[in-house]
């Protein structure tokens, strides 16, 4: 699409319709100019789409052919094969464990941000006290903390108290960006949920504590799963800590254990079986972004603009 | 909900029993008392991962690891201070080069990829804004970039760069992407924008969204074209968003480890940056010079993120934007009690149009 058509687009259309909902039906006069708007229109829309996506099909792709012919460039895998799946789980990789190992970091990190995140937003959205918007930029501020500045000294305090492969060594630094993602998503959901139903809960001689879990706790729980779909995924794709800390492939995550992969044939990098892996690691989370879209975007976008 | 139960002392002292909106500053010791306990947790372990870390980086800065192997083959334990010994080395001799290098790399890389996300992204905002049917088919395929892990993304593009992969195909060229050399900067510059310019295009679209039709409706009676609009109603309105959008790509890009680590490889000298030396320094047990590099990085990023939200005003925590809209607001009543029914000028109408819709975008 071209800057033309998408003057010509927004002068036509009246530019009050750039903000309708999008289900707005479009109005039903017909002309030239309209269908040549609503043609550049989807091809822009095509264009992003191509962008976005060829890539990750090209690893879709690339991954169901065979190893004799990883190198074709057809658009579709010429005879359909699952040979580079079978091999990424044939146990020699350990690539089953590396998913259970990613797992289980990713789900107890989650699980620790969301518990003491849900806590803190609470202080922080509702409890008037002193210093709260000079703590409140500091758990912002350390989102912004350089991962290495972590990993260096961390690697030599768990070489000395011995915590090298084991899953504490990477949930522990793991919480250092997700307790900041979990307090600020989860205050900025709590802050846009009115009082009112907690103050007359507290009215009616509920404490303070119980307003919380009886009336905001059930009434944040949007804002808590879309909190916990983004720390999940944020842990889920974290790589420099369980680089760092981990150098047993058996507790490895599978992020560390795709950089990894050497596979079977020593000439030459095992992409196809490379690939496999990216996309056995990726559709998860694909997955989860198709089901959950408006949430993420929301969660993602709270911060940002409020 | 409504059985006798006897507050607990200090719980409730603070909580107002007048009903209407809490007023700012009636804090009491309950409160306080409680949200210590509340935050303790998190404060404590934010101090463990991050401020310990931060002492212990500038602790281990200072000192360097005597003769390296003892007679056995094993590193020796002993360190000496050296003082700021590690920092001066930072600009001299083949570490210095090497320092030098990484924070090119990294300078470079920020700036190339955050420019073109930004721009990329605005694109992409505009676009999706203007499509009716099928965002969300959209959403979720601009979600896609975001959602794979950047090591899978590294190996991704490097398949794609392979010396006979897609993109020399569709190229028609030979170029080597993933060795030494500019083509390797080029590529890391394309798969890191690939990844990250939805993310800013997601963000800005939702500023978009608060700005109400009125406005441009207005502009258009006025004469203004699409050009106009976009320069005296879009940008400026998205400003705020896209300040924090781009703070926080810059941020991420100047840490930026897996994607080079994985698409290029590590201690290639044309794509290192300053977490990819810090880590092979700290790799080859090198702690007082790793521990320089992280603090050096640390401070790059804080100088960084205190110069966005100090100079260019980067709302980050929306304290600011709260403050300024009450007052906004205020004034925009004032106005409206003034104001005839005579259209009026662009600038006016705009401002007080979005001053309603974010006032009830944040109720």
């Amino acid at each position: 699409m071209t800057i033309s058509d998408l003057r010509n687009a927004a002068v036509d259309s009246g530019a009050g319709s750039s903000n309708a909902p999008a289900d707005a039906p479009p109005s039903n006069r017909p002309n030239a100019k309209r269908t040549w708007r609503s043609y550049s229109v989807y091809a822009g829309l095509a264009l992003i789409f191509a962008y976005c996506l060829a890539p990750f099909y090209w690893m879709l792709v690339s991954s169901l052919r065979r190893t004799a012919d990883i190198f074709d460039n057809t658009l579709l895998p010429a005879p359909f094969s699952l040979e580079n799946y079978a091999k990424v789980f044939d146990g020699s990789t350990m690539f089953g464990q590396a998913l259970l190992n990613s797992l289980i970091v990713a789900g107890t990190t989650t699980t620790f941000a969301l518990v003491l995140g849900v806590f803190a937003a609470y202080a922080i959205s509702r409890l008037n006290f002193r210093f709260k918007s000079v703590i409140l930029g500091v758990i912002i501020a350390t989102s912004m903390f350089p991962g290495i500045s972590v990993v260096v000294p961390l690697l030599r305090l768990f070489t000395d108290i011995g915590w090298i492969n084991t899953y504490q060594a990477m949930i522990v630094p793991n919480l250092s960006f997700a307790i900041p993602l979990a307090v600020w998503n989860l205050t900025t959901f709590m802050k846009a949920l009115p009082f009112d139903l907690e103050e007359a809960a507290m009215i009616d001689g509920c404490t303070k504590w119980q307003a919380f879990r009886r009336v905001l706790l059930p009434l944040a729980a949007p804002g808590v799963f879309t909190t916990a779909i983004l720390t999940f995924i944020h842990s889920w794709n974290e790589f420099i800590i369980a680089l760092s800390m981990i150098n047993d492939p058996k507790i490895q995550t599978a992020t560390v254990a795709i950089s990894k992969f050497t596979g079977a044939t020593e000439f030459q990098a095992p992409f196809g079986e490379q690939m496999a892996a990216g996309v056995i690691v990726t559709v998860p989370l694909v997955i989860m972004v198709l089901i959950f879209q408006r949430r993420i975007v929301e969660g993602l976008t709270a911060g940002a603009s409020k | 909900m409504t059985t006798t139960t006897a507050p607990p002392a200090g719980a409730q002292t603070g909580t107002p029993h007048a009903p209407g909106p809490r007023k700012r500053g009636n804090r009491s010791p309950g409160e306080g008392r409680m949200a210590t306990m509340l935050l303790s947790p998190t404060l404590l372990v934010l101090a463990l991962v991050i401020v310990y870390p931060l002492l212990s980086a500038v602790h281990q800065s200072l000192f360097r690891a005597e003769s390296g192997l003892d007679a056995d083959g094993f590193v020796s334990d002993v360190e000496s201070f050296v003082g700021l010994a590690n920092y001066a080395d930072l600009f001299v001799g083949e570490s210095g080069r090497r320092f030098l290098n990484a924070f090119a790399n990294t300078t470079f890389f920020t700036v190339t990829t955050v420019f073109l996300e930004t721009v990329l992204g605005l694109c992409l905002a505009l676009a999706m804004n203007r499509a009716f049917r099928g965002r969300s088919f959209l959403r979720a395929s601009i979600l896609v970039p975001w959602a794979v892990p950047t090591a899978v993304s590294g190996l991704l593009w490097r398949w794609i760069f392979q010396s006979d992969g897609i993109a020399n195909t569709l190229l028609g060229s030979e170029i080597l992407w993933t060795a030494e050399g500019n083509a390797s900067k080029l590529a890391v510059i394309i798969a890191e924008v690939w990844k990250t310019a939805p993310f800013i295009g997601l963000l800005v679209l939702a500023g978009m969204q608060v700005i109400p039709g009125e406005v441009y409706e207005a502009a258009r009676i006025d004469g203004a074209g699409w050009w106009r609009q976009l320069g005296s109603i879009t940008l400026p309105l998205v400003k705020p968003t896209l300040l924090v959008a781009v703070l926080f790509r810059m941020l991420d890009a100047l840490r930026m480890f897996d994607l080079p680590f994985v698409l290029i490889g590590p201690g290639k000298e044309s794509v290192e940056t300053l977490s990819m030396l810090a880590w092979d320094e700290s790799n080859q047990l090198r702690h007082g010079s790793a521990s320089a590099f992280a603090v050096m990085l640390f401070l790059y990023v804080a100088v960084v993120a205190i110069v966005f939200v100090k100079v260019l005003g980067a709302d980050v925590t929306g304290a600011k934007e709260l403050k300024l809209l009450s007052k906004k607001t205020a004034r925009k009543n004032r106005l409206a009690a003034n104001q005839t029914q005579a259209p009026a000028d662009l600038s006016t109408s705009e401002q007080s149009n979005s001053d309603q819709k974010k006032a009830e975008a944040t109720r």
